[in-house]
């Protein structure tokens, strides 16, 4: 109920002045008019992004886009068009290789979305057409075209209910599809069409395609010979959406009023915005970083170049002579072109493989959630679901966790627990209702123990049975036949009715309070039979079948808290029953009653209940007439439909009494508290965001140990404001400087961060505020208290352990996610929910978590990742996010770095080879050094690396502060991997440097040259990065010994190889033999060993040195190696 | 779009694999390791260094700057570029035996043989005897690729047209005589260069296969001329060429240019007085280079390099008295962990 005020707001208020006519079964209104048919589009779904044609350019160009390959296109070009050191195939060869990998898998996305498309559209369906019955593909239906839908098939487009195989003129639908929700909605037929659908002459008008799935407005006119035409209104209730199915309910006809793109499904249908992950961040910073680097080397050297070509003799040595072209080239386009050589030559800095290896760690990395069997919930069936694999980092920096209550941290499984009827409390001892869920030899008189008179009571029990929109489920014939036989006996002692097996009875309702009120109304002897056609029944204590004819429904919403029914008795009395929050209710009744049940909903309260008031009012003749033409006229409005329904309601809802309240119990989700424990652990800051009131929900608090005895609570709420009598205004101003002196400047300085809940010195603090409260420090009347009270706010906020917000309405709910993502320091966010009113929140949040719960899946479609349970999101941020963030950030360091060292011998050798841009490494090498030699051990420890082992990481929730705020990927690691690159890199030329001050390297006096030379640099750099990462390597599954030592086989292979040939088509044989002779030389050899030992040697005494003397040094020095025994033992 | 499809095979495999508990071997670095290990590579270290330092030490290198720059060097006559078929004299004496077969060398210093240009400036098809690129040479010979009458020039390109072009001849004098000291030129490039990687065309006599061609402009005579006295050491396989055209690493270097292997000298050079007779051509002044020659005997580690033993000692000695430190770090603070070996 809910998400309908929320896809309004999501949805955006604009109104859609234009509305459309539609000529039912394309027949013209009237005669005299020429008819003239609208064009609208057909009825063809288009989810596909590209058709084989522009595939290719479509393609390639949103590729492109991405700034890293449109970068990667540029070096292309220039290596094309200007005469540079290396072959266009080095930087050719790796983006051809990238671009052709995301185009086919994007192609084959997209050739599934055509398939799905096409499976759609060419669905055939049947189409009335001057009275006959015309098979069509679903792609060919217009708007106006009447469609007949048999039971269980989907709805081809947005329909207008004409028609249905049901007396009552009413069909049931699921939308499982659209929303999740597998329960049935009642549909209406237009009233007053004509069972002939041939005859009907009729035009509709309505409202423009707007994607809001729960909101529709329109007009149907009906003409009949001669006569004015008759307006019905139409209202979402008639209005069967595509991708509904049709329930229960033989076949019905209905008039297509949005086809293919416009309807709504397909107007919801959009691809979600964009987040982007902090690491993703890093990145680009790095990457500017390297950029700068790249430039300023390429400026150096061209500097340099022509600063030693102005030496004589220098510039044109007779042996070097130039070429005519080059000696009439002129000077400022030489170094232009120089500098663009120099680019070239040193652009191996910037990877492009590491974006695809990023992907590619993301993407696979993301499996390893979906495969968790700890995820996996036995009672749904699932297991974790994740939507996107671009935040599988993210969930290792999480700072705020923003979670709902209901559904999240409770369990959403309403049990009624005790009601109050004028103020006596009358509480059910289920002990045994577990088992057949009605104590039939107890007798239902004596669980009512008549405390407030017998009519109050009834008056009671029938409001709840009456005042609701819960179906009755017919279940199939069979089952409830089997229950019948066996309860026959136990009820035929009752009386001449046998009543059903209640508790097999199925009730479906949108919301499960209104399912535990119905049942705890059949406890007390008052059971709902059912709706049926516009007539309520229900069978009383005395097995006495009640009917009562339904008049309106005014509905439930987030804003007034409370929903009504008018219904008619038998003896013609009309009545209105009425229930909702206490707030709502209690301004609208007689004070005089409010007092005795007020105390007990504050008890109820506390003790962690869901509260409902009931209260009900006699109608008058009058005072009916007047709501009903004031309701009918406000549902026909095309404009302001709902502000004038609100307005309506307000008035009949006004001078009721108050029968009583119920008490509701939701009990907390598995684990709910353990999983809040270890989040404060883990330095994550909770907030409780609801909708419910503040004692429920405080509660729910202490029960999840978000508060604990000791926290001192901060109250914002209206009430606390309302203290003291003067104007909130100045009340609140006082209140905010008092608590921000209490949190946070009387607050003992917190030492790194990591102390802060480990010494319980410190005074905990938990904050609690209200919607109300909140709107006035977010809005307040003057523009510079508004910011001051923000700021003092969220300093509070920031300085508490956990945060309880309450009465929010969701849209509030996304507001507090936005102001504490944009607040200092932008700490990393995570909402989790499962309602449609969590929806705004997960996507506001950086990361947004789903709760595959019972208020249908909108919160799951719209995350990020959805777990079945609560539970698990301590495995998925503790364990999965730390591992994740760990992996990725250790995966980019080292891409950088080893690049960094790639590229450093190749700029010094400018200082030695005339600064005439000669590369270092053979061009094979340059290409393959990122795509083959070196990628793969990388990959494979960004997914499988454990340096801590997972059960470690669950049982000390404090190890996730380790790497709070992104701690691996800060300039201070990114400087010490820089300068281990550099390093290493000069460590590599030098070296080699010094070795070829005699070049006479063998022992048969033949010397080396220029390509031995990069070739024994190449060999020490692929050693060097790839025994780097095994030095880094805490978990070496066979997959990492395989990958490690088989890439240095390989690299040992393909030198043989790549020499070993002369290849044909190749114009240069420069590394013939050149690897061999390498081997065949004692001192590279040594060399070799000697700089992969001296590179390495540091990071040894340092891992040695910073052995962990922190006070989790045990935790971490605990991680024993996995032996597989050791395994077996603990499965 | 939801998917609404999942059934109860979607429930996770339970593989070590999906369930990230394959079995692995978790090394931990700890003080337990790595002080023994320092030592042993440590001592290792030292050992080869050693080995290495007195290897090098036991090289005898004899070498000689021969441009011509300094008034008072037997060249200085030829420095001038306007000499022509200039022949200097270098006389040295040698006072204990050169051991073992001695290596000739000739150095260059200031050259960069590594220019990117200059390096591309040569094809290696017509250098592996394909007769369409002596009539049609590469374009990255160019400016070498065609003479002034567009005659196409083989071979082709900077390398090969800059080769160098000194000879030299060792004579030992005893008595006053000069005995020549013969320079073997064979076996001085890679195996591969001469038996695989460069080729004559299969024409006999080679000098046919050169019609229509010419001769480097820098050369004297043309390629199939190198050595007249000997097919298997004339044209592109002529071991000097092929050791020019294998280009340094870097702007000083040196090449072998013989070795003295044969007759009274395979034992090497016994003491006495020797003059090193000098064919001056190459030009190296211009650009401010410098020549010079070279006589050295080899080990298994190559020619005389001391940076690699100093390197291996250096090392090895820091790696010793680093787990030194460590030890004496380690003693003193008595750390729990101190065993460090990982497993129980």
């Amino acid at each position: 109920m809910l998400r309908r005020r929320l896809n309004r707001l999501l949805g955006g208020d604009e109104r859609r002045v234009d509305s459309r006519t539609i000529y039912v079964g394309h027949r013209s209104s009237s005669t005299t008019e020429a008819f003239i048919p609208p064009k609208f589009c057909d009825n063809r779904i288009v989810s596909s992004k590209y058709t084989v044609w522009n595939f290719l350019p479509k393609n390639l160009f949103e590729q492109f886009r991405r700034i890293a390959n449109f970068y990667f296109l540029i070096i292309f070009l220039v290596q094309v068009i200007v005469d540079t050191p290396t072959s266009p195939v080095t930087s050719g060869l790796p983006l051809f290789f990238v671009i052709t990998v995301t185009a086919i898998k994007q192609g084959y996305e997209d050739w599934l979305r055509h398939k799905a498309d096409n499976e759609v559209n060419k669905y055939p369906v049947t189409v009335l057409e001057q009275g006959r019955k015309i098979r069509k593909e679903s792609e060919k239906i217009k708007v106006g075209d009447v469609v007949e839908v048999e039971e269980d098939e989907t709805f081809p487009c947005d329909l207008i209910l004409l028609q249905s195989s049901r007396d009552d003129d009413t069909c049931f639908v699921t939308t499982a599809s659209l929303d999740g929700e597998s329960n049935h909605k009642t549909h209406y037929t237009v009233p007053d069409t004509e069972k002939d659908l041939e005859s009907l002459n009729a035009t509709i008008e309505c409202e423009q395609p707007q994607p809001d799935l729960y909101k529709f407005v329109g007009r149907m006119h009906i003409y009949k010979n001669e006569q004015e035409p008759a307006v019905r209104s139409l209202g979402p209730e008639n209005l069967l959406l595509k991708g509904a199915t049709l329930k229960n309910t033989q076949k019905i006809c209905g008039v297509a009023v949005y086809t293919g793109m416009e309807t709504k499904m397909a107007l919801n249908y959009q691809g979600k915005s964009q987040k982007r992950s902090a690491v993703e961040k890093s990145i680009n910073a790095f990457l500017l970083v390297y950029l700068c680097i790249l430039v300023s080397k390429a400026l150096v050297c061209t500097t340099l170049k022509y600063v030693w070509q102005s030496k004589p003799g220098q510039d044109e040595p007779w042996y070097n002579e130039k070429t005519q072209r080059e000696k009439d080239t002129n000077l400022y386009l030489k170094m232009f072109t120089d500098f663009l050589s120099f680019m070239v030559l040193f652009n191996f800095i910037i990877p492009v493989s590491m974006y695809v290896t990023v992907e590619m760690q993301k993407f696979l990395g993301s499996f390893f959630i979906t495969w968790d069997k700890d995820f996996f919930d036995p009672e749904i069936k699932e297991g974790a679901l994740v939507n996107t694999s671009d935040l599988n980092e993210e969930l290792g920096q999480v700072e705020y966790v923003f979670t709902d209550k209901t559904g999240t941290l409770t369990q959403n499984n309403m049990e009624f627990i005790e009601c109050c009827i004028d103020g006596f409390q009358y509480k059910y001892r289920d002990a045994n209702s577990e088992l057949d869920g009605f104590c039939v030899t107890d007798g239902p008189v004596n669980k009512v123990q008549e405390k407030a008179g017998r009519e109050r009571e009834e008056l009671f029990l029938r409001a709840l049975c009456l005042c609701h929109t819960v179906q009755v489920k017919e279940s199939t014939k069979q089952s409830q036949g089997d229950g019948l036989i066996d309860q026959v006996d136990g009820f035929g002692v009752d009386g001449e009715v046998p009543r059903p097996p209640q508790e097999q009875r199925g009730f479906i309702a949108s919301s499960p309070d209104e399912v535990a009120l119905v049942k705890g109304a059949m406890r007390y002897g008052f059971t709902f039979l059912g709706l049926e056609s516009k007539t309520m029944k229900i069978l009383t204590r005395n097995n006495d079948v009640e009917m009562y004819e339904l008049l309106h429904v005014l509905n439930f919403d987030p804003v007034r808290r409370r929903m009504s029914v008018i219904v008619r008795s038998k003896s013609g009395d009309t009545l209105l029953f009425c229930k909702g929050a206490d707030s709502s209710i209690f301004p609208r009744v007689r004070q005089e009653e409010v007092e005795r049940i007020r105390m007990n909903v504050e008890r109820n309260a506390t003790e962690g209940y869901r509260t409902l008031c009931v209260a009900y009012k006699y109608l008058s003749a009058e005072e009916y007439a007047q709501a009903d033409a004031g309701l009918r006229e406000a549902r026909l409005a095309l404009q302001d439909r709902e502000e004038q329904l609100i307005t309506i309601y307000n008035q009949v809802e006004t001078g009721m009494s108050l029968i009583g309240a119920t008490a509701v119990e939701d009990r907390l989700q598995e684990e709910a508290a353990e999983t809040m424990e270890a989040l404060q652990g883990a330095g994550i800051k909770v907030w409780v965001l609801t909708g419910d009131k503040m004692e429920t929900a405080k509660s729910t608090c202490y029960a999840c140990r978000l508060f604990q005895r000791n926290t001192e609570l901060l109250e914002l709420t209206v009430r606390t404001l309302d203290d003291g009598g003067r104007r909130r205004e100045e009340r609140l101003h006082e209140l905010l400087l008092e608590y921000h002196k209490k949190a946070v400047q009387d607050a003992p300085p917190v030492k790194a961060g990591v102390t802060r809940t480990w010494s319980s010195a410190t005074q905990d603090y938990g904050f609690i505020i209200d919607g109300a409260t909140l709107s006035m420090v977010l809005n307040s009347s003057s523009e510079s208290n508004s910011s001051r009270y923000k700021n003092l706010f969220l300093q509070i906020c920031q300085n508490c352990a956990s945060v309880l917000c309450c009465r929010m309405a969701p849209l509030q709910k996304a507001q507090i996610v936005k102001m504490v993502k944009n607040s200092k320091g932008s700490p990393i966010t995570l909402s989790i929910g499962d309602g449609a009113n969590d929806v705004s929140m997960i996507l506001e949040a950086h990361v947004g978590i789903g709760i595959k719960g019972k208020e249908g899946r909108q919160a799951v479609r719209n995350s990020d990742y959805a777990i079945p349970k609560l539970k698990h999101l301590k495995k998925l941020l503790l364990a999965h996010g730390h591992l994740y963030y760990v992996r990725i950030a250790h995966l980019v360091q080292y891409f950088f770095y080893k690049n960094l060292c790639f590229i450093l011998p190749q700029f010094l050798y400018q200082f030695f080879c005339g600064y005439s841009q000669q590369p270092l490494y053979d061009a094979a090498y340059l290409t393959m050094y990122n795509i083959c030699f070196t990628s793969m051990p990388i990959l494979a420890y960004s997914l499988l690396e454990q340096h801590i082992c997972m059960e470690v990481l669950l049982d000390n929730s404090t190890l996730y502060r380790e790497i709070a705020k992104n701690a691996m990927l800060r300039w201070g690691p990114f400087l010490y991997w820089t300068l281990l690159g550099v390093f290493h890199g000069l460590l590599f030329f030098f070296g080699v440097r010094y070795l070829f001050s005699n070049p006479a390297l063998q022992d048969n006096g033949q010397v080396f040259g220029n390509w031995s030379y990069g070739t024994i640099v190449f060999t020490v750099l692929v050693f060097t990065v790839t025994l780097k990462l095994a030095l880094d390597t805490r978990h070496w599954t066979w997959i990492n010994h395989f990958v490690i030592w088989g890439s240095l086989a390989f690299y040992m292979f393909f030198s043989f190889f790549w020499g070993g040939i002369i290849w044909p088509f190749l114009k240069q044989q420069r590394l013939y033999f050149v690897f061999a002779n390498m081997l065949s030389s004692v001192s590279a050899w040594l060399v070799i060993i000697l700089l992969i030992l001296l590179s390495l040697l540091p990071e040894i005494l340092l891992v040695v040195f910073r052995k962990p003397r922190g006070p989790h040094a045990r935790q971490i020095a605990a991680v024993t190696p996995l032996s597989y025994k050791h395994l077996k033992e603990r499965e | 779009m939801v998917k609404e499809e999942q059934e109860l095979a979607n429930r996770p495999d339970n593989t070590a694999f999906t369930q990230q508990r394959l079995p692995a071997w978790q090394p931990m670095l700890s003080a337990g390791i790595v002080i023994p290990g320092f030592v042993l590579i440590g001592l290792a270290f030292i050992g080869i260094g050693v080995a290495l330092f007195v290897t090098s030490r036991s090289i005898q290198v004899l070498e000689f700057d021969y441009t011509g720059v300094d008034q008072n060097s037997p060249c200085f006559k030829c420095s001038d570029p306007k000499v022509l078929n200039c022949v200097c004299n270098l006389n040295f004496s040698i006072d204990s035996l050169f051991k073992g077969t001695v290596f000739f060398y000739y150095g260059l210093s200031n050259y960069y043989q590594n220019f990117r240009k200059y390096g591309v400036s040569k094809d290696d098809v017509q250098l592996s005897g394909d007769l369409t690129n002596f009539k049609t040479p590469s374009d990255t010979c160019s400016p070498y690729a065609y003479d002034s009458n567009n005659q196409p020039i083989v071979p082709c390109g900077s390398i090969a047209n800059s080769m160098f072009n000194d000879a030299f001849k060792l004579y030992q004098i005893i008595n006053g005589t000069n005995t020549l000291v013969p320079f073997d030129g064979k076996g001085i490039a890679w195996w591969t260069d001469y038996n695989i990687k460069y080729r004559n065309p299969s024409i006999t006599p080679l000098k046919n296969a050169f019609n229509n061609t010419v001769k480097p402009i820098f050369w004297s005579k043309p390629a199939y001329e190198l050595d007249t006295s000997d097919p298997a050491n004339n044209g592109f396989i002529n071991q000097n060429f092929l050791v020019w055209m294998r280009r340094a690493a870097l702007p000083n270097f040196r090449k072998l240019y013989g070795r003295i292997n044969e007759g009274d000298y395979a034992q090497g050079l016994p003491a006495g007085n020797y003059s090193l007779e000098i064919a001056y051509n190459y030009p190296v002044l211009s650009f401010d280079g410098r020549k010079k020659v070279v006589f050295s005997n080899v080990s298994w580690m190559g020619g005389k390099n001391e940076f690699l033993g100093i390197a291996y000692l250096v090392i090895g000695s820091m790696c010793v008295f680093m787990s030194i430190v460590m030890l004496i770090v380690y003693a003193k603070f008595k750390f729990p962990e101190e065993d460090g070996v990982p497993g129980h």
